[in-house]
């Protein structure tokens, strides 16, 4: 693709380290064509938390997901390292928070995967030397090393999404949020997905409806529906909880 | 994936032209179907060196002298295109008949004409095929942005190259879906009328245009997130050295050398 070398940015990193990664207070959001998706939500992540969330379909985890870097903006508070969500702090936040979509083929978007793992860098702005560096070093925390060369579409489904993982790894986020990473991967491929977030030293978001792998990987689990987070707590009690699962929709592992 | 062959042409090799830069390549790859267009009407010694060199080129590219000439048939119906040409010219008549209301006259040199234009697009093709298996598409989008093609271009090749291929999985997919629901019982008159299927047909298309454009609403969302702010950047990693130059001066000059020559004894 296009060729621009330009100016420097300085790597972005969280200024006040006490501030939780992401704060959500009173947020709401509706669709332009009236439909509501967020209603009056709060949600506080720290530093290194691993959170699930599940809920059913349409309830709002992705629309929810969408505002954390910026692509969707609703009414309310909403500051990613103590930054509020605005125009100017954009760039910034974008390099903080790492979204990774449902749909790897949505991701991947370059002819070869060592352009799409470069995509995040190189509009950072960094130089030629460090965006080589940082390809090798994401797709060797996905396990896809030598992988640079291959076009992606000839990749299978779960190599995909390990490629699309490390597309925004190779951006060192502050948080990873990763929207139903393990949907429609066979139970290997589903295996090696939850090593490889379990083994990531990173605070991570994780939409999903995968409670086996909530159980396995998650200490923390939020709960959403119709637009609301209904619950938020230990995972192990919430879980327990078959009442509160059913009323969701959701089953108990 | 499901049939990725369907539009790669590529094959894997480490012959000299595979070796070559993509940007020589392009240019004169632009620079021979250039040459074949210029070359006079019914020419035959001009078209036959060229077709050599083609023949020879097979060689390098270590694909089997006639790789090429197998696959260029293809695009042979599009060259009918030209047919009217042998009707359209002024000269002697061959030949005259009448076709509805039209009273059509052949002539020697529409003739003549007619098969210049069919050689010349044959050879240009063979040329074509030979830079797609001996280049890898990203490579060629490479090259076109290093000749300074228009920015904007070079990102929709880029991304129509991308999504060609979900593309196509989307069409395979929606017409299983009809024809896994295309069922006909015994004595029943099955497929329903023409106006219905047409129906159908055009609703597949409206489906299959819904699905592209929202998925390009999502890949925008995954640009913006990676941090997409208006262009595309890539590293530059195509340098031409000193072999590169003295390949497309020398390509040049052959091809020069062959338009003087085909002109001092024609």
């Amino acid at each position: 693709m296009p060729i621009t070398h330009d100016t420097t940015v300085p790597e972005p990193q969280i200024l006040d380290e006490t501030q939780p990664v992401i704060a959500i207070e009173n947020l709401n959001f509706s669709y332009p064509d009236g439909h509501e998706a967020l209603y009056d939500l709060s949600l506080e992540i720290k530093k290194g938390e691993k959170i699930a969330l599940v809920g059913p379909n349409g309830a709002g985890k992705s629309t929810l997901m969408l505002h954390l870097n910026g692509i969707l903006s609703g009414a309310g508070e909403l500051r990613v390292g103590g930054l509020p969500l605005k125009k100017e702090n954009l760039p910034v936040i974008r390099a903080l928070v790492g979204l990774v979509f449902q749909n790897p083929d949505d991701q991947l978007f370059s002819p070869t995967v060592f352009e799409d793992v470069a995509f995040g860098p190189l509009h950072m702005g960094l130089p030629e030397d460090q965006v080589i560096s940082r390809v090798e070093e994401a797709l060797a925390q996905v396990n896809m090393s030598g992988f640079e060369k291959r076009l992606s579409h000839h990749l299978s489904t779960g190599q995909k999404k390990r490629i699309a993982i490390a597309t925004v790894l190779s951006m060192r986020p502050q948080v990873l949020v990763l929207d139903e990473p393990s949907a429609g991967l066979d139970p290997r491929a589903r295996r090696a997905l939850i090593e490889l977030l379990r083994d990531l030293p990173i605070t991570m978001l994780v939409s999903t409806h995968d409670l086996r792998m909530v159980s396995e990987l998650f200490p923390r689990m939020v709960i959403m529906d119709n637009g609301r987070i209904v619950s938020d707590g230990e995972t192990s009690a919430l879980l327990a909880d078959e009442a509160l699962l059913k009323e969701h929709g959701l089953e108990k592992p | 994936m499901i049939h990725n062959n369907l539009f790669d042409r590529y094959l894997v090799g480490e012959s000299p032209l595979h070796r070559l830069s993509p940007i020589v390549k392009v240019v004169l790859t632009i620079l021979f179907i250039l040459s074949n267009a210029l070359l006079p009407d019914g020419h035959w010694l001009g078209f036959g060196i060229s077709w050599l060199v083609i023949l020879l080129l097979n060689l390098i590219g270590e694909l089997g002298w006639s790789f090429t000439l197998k696959r260029s048939f293809i695009a042979l119906p599009f060259a009918l295109a030209a047919i009217t040409a042998i009707f359209a010219l002024p000269g002697e008549t061959l030949a005259s008949f009448d076709f509805l209301s039209l009273h059509l006259v052949a002539t020697d040199v529409g003739l003549l004409r007619f098969f210049s234009i069919v050689i010349r697009s044959w050879l240009s093709v063979q040329v074509a095929i030979l830079l797609v298996t001996t280049t890898q598409f990203p490579d060629l989008i490479h090259a076109l942005e290093h000749l300074r093609l228009p920015r904007l271009l070079v990102t929709v090749i880029a991304f129509l190259y991308r999504y060609i291929f979900v593309l196509s999985d989307e069409v395979l997919r929606l017409l299983r879906a009809r024809q896994a629901r295309s069922a006909s019982l015994p004595n029943l008159r099955s497929g329903g009328s023409v106006l219905w299927r047409a129906r159908i047909a055009g609703n597949m298309v409206g489906q299959l245009f819904l699905r592209s454009y929202e998925r390009s609403d999502r890949i925008y969302n995954a640009m913006l997130a990676r941090g997409y702010q208006g262009h595309l950047r890539t590293l530059n990693r195509h340098t031409m050295h000193s072999r590169d130059w003295l390949i497309l001066i020398s390509g040049i000059a052959l091809l020069l050398i062959l338009q003087i020559f085909t002109r001092l004894i024609g």
